[in-house]
């Protein structure tokens, strides 16, 4: 099994990088362009199991609040995939 | 008077952190392996120096942040052993929940290294208390995550408290409030992202960082 975590900063928090990509694609020509958030996918290979979702789920939330995110400044969502 | 900096991969400072310490202590300081899994007994003071620790893989300081020596640095903080770190320390410190915020990524992207002019909040810490209230001191800065971030409520509490001990005269990275260096609630754990061990002799051009850890060692 698959879990992908995106990781990226939280709505209100400062996001130069974004900014600086939408102006870019804005240079382009791409006006429809009026915002964007750079984030991060980590994609973690899980052993195979018998555990139900949920328990696979809140074992990757524990890996995002331990590691993988820092939750005073980002957000994560997670996505398993067989 | 026992004091340690820890040496992680990438660490890049911590020479320099060693040369400060020995110059104002006049004792030898212990370099302790990130891999390590406590500090010696004895220590009195711990430095957590700059540099790139895991390449900044993740984000700068997450990995440090929970290696293994870390884990003791956190359990003798929480019982008052003093501790400091300057730019990536600074980073490792908030990723270890040891100080409040975070150090994002400079708003202008840009890698900034240049001695900086700070103003000295107050002397009224253990890290302050041989420079005038208000003084300024130039510090070198050298960094590209030093936008130093925390919520409303979590920066009028660290204002309401003290625990801002120096701001920036010109912010160099758009950190809030103009914040560049803090301690924490207990007084005991600092972080900054200037270099005060860079400027300690005059050869590097100040020595405006000596007071910085006369200031500390005469606490203990």
């Amino acid at each position: 099994m698959k879990a992908l975590v995106y990781v990226g900063l939280k709505p209100g928090v400062l996001d130069p990088q974004g900014r600086t990509i939408s102006r870019s694609l804005n240079d382009l020509g791409f006006d429809e362009v009026t915002g964007a958030f750079q984030g991060k996918v980590i994609e973690l290979n899980l052993k195979n199991s018998d555990e139900p979702r949920e328990a696979i789920q809140a074992r990757v939330e524990q890996m995002c609040e331990k590691l993988l995110a820092n939750t005073v400044i980002e957000n994560y969502r997670i996505e398993l995939k067989d | 008077m026992k004091t340690a900096v820890i040496r992680f991969p990438a660490s890049n400072c911590d020479r320099d952190a060693a040369v400060a310490l020995e110059t104002v202590t006049g004792r030898p300081t212990q370099i302790i392996w990130h891999r390590d899994t406590s500090l010696p007994d004895d220590i009195d003071f711990v430095v957590i120096p700059g540099g790139f620790s895991y390449g900044d893989y993740l984000r700068s300081g997450a990995i440090a942040a929970r290696s293994p020596i870390v884990k003791d640095i956190i359990r003798r903080a929480e019982k008052g052993l003093p501790v400091a770190g300057f730019c990536n320390g600074f980073q490792i410190l908030t990723e270890a929940g040891l100080l409040p915020g975070a150090l994002m990524r400079n708003k202008n992207l840009k890698f900034v290294c240049r001695p900086e002019k700070l103003i000295v909040q107050t002397n009224n810490s253990r890290f302050t208390s041989k420079y005038a209230a208000k003084s300024e001191v130039i510090y070198p800065v050298a960094h590209h995550d030093g936008n130093y971030f925390a919520d409303d409520a979590t920066l009028n509490r660290i204002e309401k408290n003290g625990q801002v001990l120096f701001r920036y005269a010109n912010n160099p990275n758009g950190s809030l409030r103009d914040i560049a260096g803090i301690v924490n609630e207990a007084g005991n754990v600092f972080g900054m992202m200037p270099h005060p061990e860079r400027a300690t002799d005059p050869v590097h051009g100040g020595t405006d960082g000596l007071d910085f850890f006369k200031s500390i060692i005469e606490s203990i």
